[in-house]
Order: C-alpha cells, then sequence, then structure tokens
C-alpha cells in the first residue's frame, strides 16, 4: 500500500471471522453470527510496523489471532510470502510458526506456572528441531535471554518468580528463539506499568532493527502505538476505517472515528480542559457486533454522518500520500489537529 | 524437586502434626462407643452375674474408664490393637491382617481403573466438548455416581454370573475370575465421578492463556494436551484421590456382604453392631491412619504437579 518498491510479506485480502453465538431456548435455538472480524485487508512490508487501534471488541485479539490460524477465518485470504495460510491444515499451518510468532496480552498468565523460564524459551526449538543437542538448545536459550535482557542464570527459575515486565521479556524470548520473520504483538504492555511499557517498546524496536522483523502490533494505546508504528490501522466494530502513516494518522486524521480517537488521548498538563471544537464529538456507545448498523458501521456516532452514510457501506479507498481511508466524505472534512494536539510529532 | 532442606523440615513438621489429629481421634471414638448403651457381652440371655464380672475383668472393663483409656493409649503405643471381643480367639491386629490384604487388593484395583478410565473418558469429552459424545458420555458418568452399589451389584451379578455364568457369583479365592466383578461394581461411580472432574478441569485449563501460548509455539495437539495441559487438569483429581482411595481399600461393607468377600469391610458395621470395642478402635485408628497417609502423599503430589505451592505452604 504505501509504495511498490518491493513485494509485501504479508498480504491480508478480506479477512473475516464470525463467531456463531447460540441463543434462544433449549428448543428454538438461533444460531447468530458475531462478526468480529469483518473484510480487513492490508499489506506488511519486510521490517516495516503496522499498529493496530480500536476500543475493546472492535476485533483486534481476533484479527492477530485469525492471521495466525489461532481461529478459524469465515473467508479471505493471507498470504504469507505468497502462499496463502487459509485452509492450510493443521500440520502445515504449525510449520508457519516458524516464521510467524505471536507475543500476548497477559505475559504471566501466557507462561506455563509448572515449566521453568528455560523449557518454556526452549520448547519450540525442541519442537522443530527434535534432534538438536541440548548444548546447543541450552547456549541458544541463554543467547535469548541475554538479548532480551534477562540474566541467563535465571534459566531455571519458575515464572511467577519474575515481574510482569520480565515475564513478557520471556515472552518476547520464547516467540523469537525460532527466528521468526513476523511477529504479532497482540496488546504486549498493556497489562505493564508505563515504565516497563516504554522499556518492552524500546526492546521491541531495537529486536526489530537487528533481526529485520515485521511487526503488526495491536495495542488500545494510541501514544505506546505512536511510538512504534510506520503505519496505523484504525479499527471499528471489525473494520478497517482509516490505514495511514502514524505521522499523518497524529496530525491530520482522515476518518472521523480516528478524530475522536486522537483527540480523546488525553493531554499532559494540568488544569486544562477540552473545549467546543476540542471535543471528540463522539455521540453514544460502539453498537453491538452482533446487530452492526447498516451502511457505514460508524454513522450512528458520528457528527458529520448524512443520509448516504446509512446506506451505503464506504470502500476502504487511496487517498493523496498513500493513506487509505472508509469514508465517504473524506475529501470534504478537513480534520486537522490544531493547537496543544498530543499527535504532534 | 530436590531433597533440600525445607523439603525435610516439611516432612518432619507433617508427621508431626499428625500425632494430635491421632490422639483427638482415639480420645473420641473411645468414649464414644463407650457412650452408647449396652455392651460386648450382652446378648438375649442375661449371664450370670459372676460370668459377666469374670468377663469384664479379663478385658479390663471393670476399671476406672480413664485407667482404661491410659491402659489403651499403651497399648496403641506398641502398635497392638488388643483382642476382640467378638471373635474369640482372635486380636484385632490378626483380624486386619487377615481382611485388609483382600480389601486393599480389591480396592487398589477398582482405583487404579477408575483413574485411567476416569481419566482418560474426562480428557476425551473435554476435547469433545458439547458434542454428541460429550453429552452421551457425561450423562453417563452421571448414571454412574448415581446409582448406589447394591442396585449395580445385583445387577452384574445377574448378567455375568446367573445368566452368562462366565464369572463366579460370589466368593474370594485370590483369582482374578473372583475380583472382576466387585472391582467393577467399586469402580463404577469413581470412574463417572472422575471424568466428571476430569472434564471439567481440562475445558477450564485448555481455555488458559498459556495454553494458547503452546499452540501459538507450533505444537502438535497432542503435546498440548499431553505436556501443558494434563498436570494442572489432573489437580483436582489427585486431590478427590486421597480420601476416596482410603476409603476403597479399607472395604465396602455392602459389597463385601453382597459377594462374599472376607475383607475388611464388614467389621466397621459388625464392630460397631456388637459394641465390640477394641474392634471398632482397631478399624477406625487404621482408616483413620490411611486418610492421614494418603492425604500427605496427596500434598506431595500437589507440589510437584505445581511448582508454585511451596512447601511451607502446605
Amino acid at each position: 500500500m504505501s509504495g511498490n518498491e518491493r513485494p509485501p510479506v504479508l498480504k491480508v485480502q478480506d479477512l473475516a471471522v464470525y463467531y456463531d453465538i447460540h441463543d434462544g431456548g433449549l428448543l428454538r435455538q438461533q444460531v447468530r453470527p458475531l462478526k468480529a472480524v469483518d473484510g480487513i485487508s492490508f499489506e506488511l512490508e519486510r521490517g516495516e510496523t503496522l499498529g493496530v487501534v480500536g476500543e475493546s471488541g472492535c476485533g483486534k485479539s481476533t484479527l492477530a489471532r485469525a492471521l495466525l490460524g489461532l481461529v478459524p477465518p469465515r473467508r479471505g485470504r493471507v498470504l504469507w510470502l505468497g502462499e496463502d495460510l487459509v485452509g492450510l491444515d493443521e500440520k502445515a499451518l504449525r510449520r508457519k510458526r516458524k516464521e510467524l510468532q505471536i507475543i500476548f496480552q497477559d505475559p504471566l498468565a501466557s507462561l506455563n506456572p509448572r515449566m521453568t523460564v528455560g523449557d518454556i524459551i526452549a520448547e519450540p526449538l525442541w519442537t522443530f528441531y527434535p534432534k538438536i543437542a541440548r548444548v546447543q538448545v541450552e547456549e541458544r536459550v541463554r543467547g535469548m535471554m541475554k538479548m532480551v535482557g534477562l540474566l541467563p542464570n535465571q534459566i531455571n527459575r519458575y515464572p511467577h518468580e519474575f515481574s510482569g515486565g520480565q515475564c513478557q521479556r520471556i515472552g518476547i524470548a520464547r516467540a523469537l528463539v525460532l527466528n521468526p520473520k513476523l511477529i504479532i504483538c497482540d496488546e504486549p504492555v498493556s497489562a505493564l506499568d508505563v515504565s516497563i511499557q516504554a522499556q518492552i517498546i524500546n526492546l521491541l524496536k531495537d529486536l526489530q532493527r537487528k533481526l529485520a522483523l515485521s511487526l503488526i502490533f495491536i495495542a488500545h494505546d494510541l501514544a505506546v502505538v505512536k511510538h512504534i508504528s510506520d503505519r496505523v490501522m484504525v479499527m471499528y466494530l471489525g473494520r478497517a476505517m482509516e490505514v495511514a502513516s502514524a505521522r499523518h494518522l497524529y496530525r491530520r486524521p482522515l476518518h472521523p472515528y480516528t478524530n475522536a480517537l486522537v483527540k480523546a488521548v488525553p493531554i499532559p498538563e494540568p488544569g486544562r480542559r477540552r473545549r467546543g471544537a476540542e471535543e471528540t464529538g463522539l455521540r453514544g456507545d460502539m453498537p453491538s457486533p452482533m446487530n452492526p448498523p447498516t451502511g457505514c458501521v460508524f454513522h450512528p456516532r458520528c457528527p458529520w454522518a448524512v443520509k448516504r452514510c446509512e446506506l451505503e457501506v464506504p470502500p476502504l479507498r487511496r487517498m493523496a500520500e498513500g493513506d487509505w481511508v472508509a469514508c465517504h466524505r473524506a475529501e470534504e472534512l478537513d480534520l486537522t489537529i490544531v493547537k496543544h494536539a498530543p499527535g504532534t510529532v | 524437586m530436590t531433597l533440600d532442606q525445607s523439603f525435610v523440615r516439611h516432612i518432619t513438621r507433617r508427621l508431626l502434626s499428625v500425632l494430635p489429629t491421632l490422639l483427638m481421634l482415639i480420645t473420641v471414638v473411645f468414649f464414644l462407643v463407650r457412650v452408647a448403651p449396652g455392651g460386648p457381652f450382652d446378648s438375649e440371655k442375661a449371664l450370670p452375674p459372676e460370668i459377666q464380672a469374670n468377663l469384664e475383668a479379663k478385658y479390663h472393663l471393670d476399671e476406672p474408664l480413664l485407667q482404661q483409656y491410659f491402659r489403651y493409649l499403651g497399648q496403641i503405643l506398641v502398635l497392638d490393637f488388643g483382642p476382640s471381643f467378638q471373635y474369640k480367639d482372635w486380636t484385632v491386629n490378626e483380624l486386619i491382617a487377615q481382611g485388609f490384604p483382600v480389601s486393599l487388593t480389591i480396592g487398589a484395583l477398582a482405583m487404579l481403573l477408575g483413574f485411567v478410565l476416569g481419566v482418560s473418558i474426562g480428557v476425551g469429552a473435554a476435547l469433545r466438548q458439547n458434542s454428541a459424545a460429550d453429552f452421551s458420555t457425561m450423562g453417563f458418568a452421571m448414571l454412574g455416581v448415581s446409582i448406589p452399589n447394591f442396585v449395580v451389584a445385583p445387577l452384574l451379578i445377574l448378567l455375568f454370573a446367573v445368566y452368562g455364568g462366565w464369572l463366579p457369583a460370589g466368593g474370594w479365592d485370590w483369582t482374578w475370575q473372583s475380583a472382576v466383578l466387585p472391582v467393577v461394581t467399586l469402580a463404577l461411580p469413581v470412574i463417572a465421578y472422575i471424568a466428571r472432574l476430569m472434564r471439567g478441569s481440562m475445558i477450564e485449563v485448555l481455555h488458559s492463556n498459556f495454553i494458547r501460548t503452546a499452540r501459538a509455539k507450533g505444537l502438535p495437539e497432542r503435546q498440548v494436551i499431553l505436556r501443558h495441559a494434563l498436570k494442572p487438569a489432573l489437580l483436582p483429581v489427585i486431590s478427590y484421590m486421597g480420601p476416596a482411595t482410603a476409603a476403597l481399600i479399607t472395604g465396602s461393607v455392602v459389597v463385601e456382604r453382597i459377594f462374599s468377600i472376607p475383607g475388611l469391610g464388614s467389621y466397621f458395621v459388625q464392630g460397631a453392631l456388637n459394641r465390640d470395642y477394641t474392634l471398632v478402635m482397631g478399624v477406625v485408628l487404621f482408616y483413620g491412619v490411611l486418610i492421614i497417609a494418603l492425604n500427605f502423599i496427596v500434598d506431595l503430589l500437589y507440589s510437584i504437579l505445581n511448582p508454585k505451592i511451596a512447601y511451607e505452604e502446605l
């Protein structure tokens, strides 16, 4: 999307994940689809970071899991180096785990409490290279621990003996041990203290540069995403509202929803309040993904909505400067963030 | 797990804490059986007073209660449960030594069967959660938990002994044939109960985050289950098995009656009915020690299955 120089490593086309919700009584059971992810498309280059933001329940984590085949997609394609991961059988998909890894949100709960750190990090090695020598594994594990900022002599400790930030470092070491090419970070810092968040993000940035990793970084915190991303995708109710370079997105959002999100970032200045035009202009709550609005899913909450927004689904279309937006009125609206805007780079 | 100092200290502390428990058990049972109306030598026809007095003198029942109590405590210290009042010529030690191996064999086999089948069925059902197979096995498990063994045993005898003629209807001769029906009868509710426990905890564990991590690592599903999910899912089953094993290997009154097996179980009821003080004390103490020992083993297994539990916390 942001250039044609090199082919993208990851190309996602119209990916959709529906969960079947069973409701009604025992006799009149109905199955209704919950559209967690509904037609997402994007591309990712080697070494690039795509941030994904959105409110809770907008489908960010489902998107992450669908990319890795941890949940089955309803439709769409996930092309990894030209090969479609959707429809691969379990065995073939497992082999791809060498190249695509994920870091989870809850650092401690994501580690098996009955295994030592060394075993946790080494397990993928044993799985993919069963004949590897013990010494080699240990050497590699210690190397990984050092790389993510853990002390290699802590190799025989259990996860509960570490802090949240250290647990996330273990999670990162575990994800990196197989030399993957893409790492999906599913809200890797939202459970951590702000000071620790910065450490983990800087660690991820360092590792990305060193190892030429592509990253998909999911978060609900715009400030965090801005710091690490090259481009940002804004999701709402399972759809992409805007995909734009981080620079543009925070300075001049194209979509009213992005505008609302950027404006909602708290201003670190005591006594200063938002007034008038600075208010987010967002009305009401996010509708249920069981029963999404017609037309543009954002129209019931959009201050700029017109009749057309209720009727027609706006496609994600390319704007000037290589940014993409799904809004009928993107050209007319000028949502430039003025004075003191938190998004100023 | 290393045999480090804290481990040794933990074991010593645990063993020491057993003593007050046992003393309490002895005391309560000792006085309770004597509070119950009637005595060991009561019968429809009253004994001549001289004979009654002789008997009581022989078994020290004429002494003050406290003296009897301390005499009994002294005996227990040298592991002597004393003579049975009802089974003349037998000491309680001999009765237990004779009945326990039979009850132990049947009970241990039943527990083994219950554990292996229960865990496999539970895991199988959990992996097929909410499928027809899951619902039907759990339905059968509910039946297995609910149907009492005095219904199951006669039905099994009817089917396999009376109609089929493949197995003996009762009796005990240390052959596998004579063990099958009582073992199956005892094992059925255990299988059912463990299967339900296992299914529930397995489903819970499979939804936990570290299982998702294991899958993301690219582990085959078999490995995910065996290496990551099985251990934590076993915890509730293990804690159920401690007391349940003690109950099974000390013999079931009903099952031993129905299959006419010379086990330990009938002594509990017979001893109590006959006011056979020493026998009641003996079997209750024996049962108590087994429960304590098995709970101890369960706690040790816990700390192996879960390194988060430090010995100090046990």
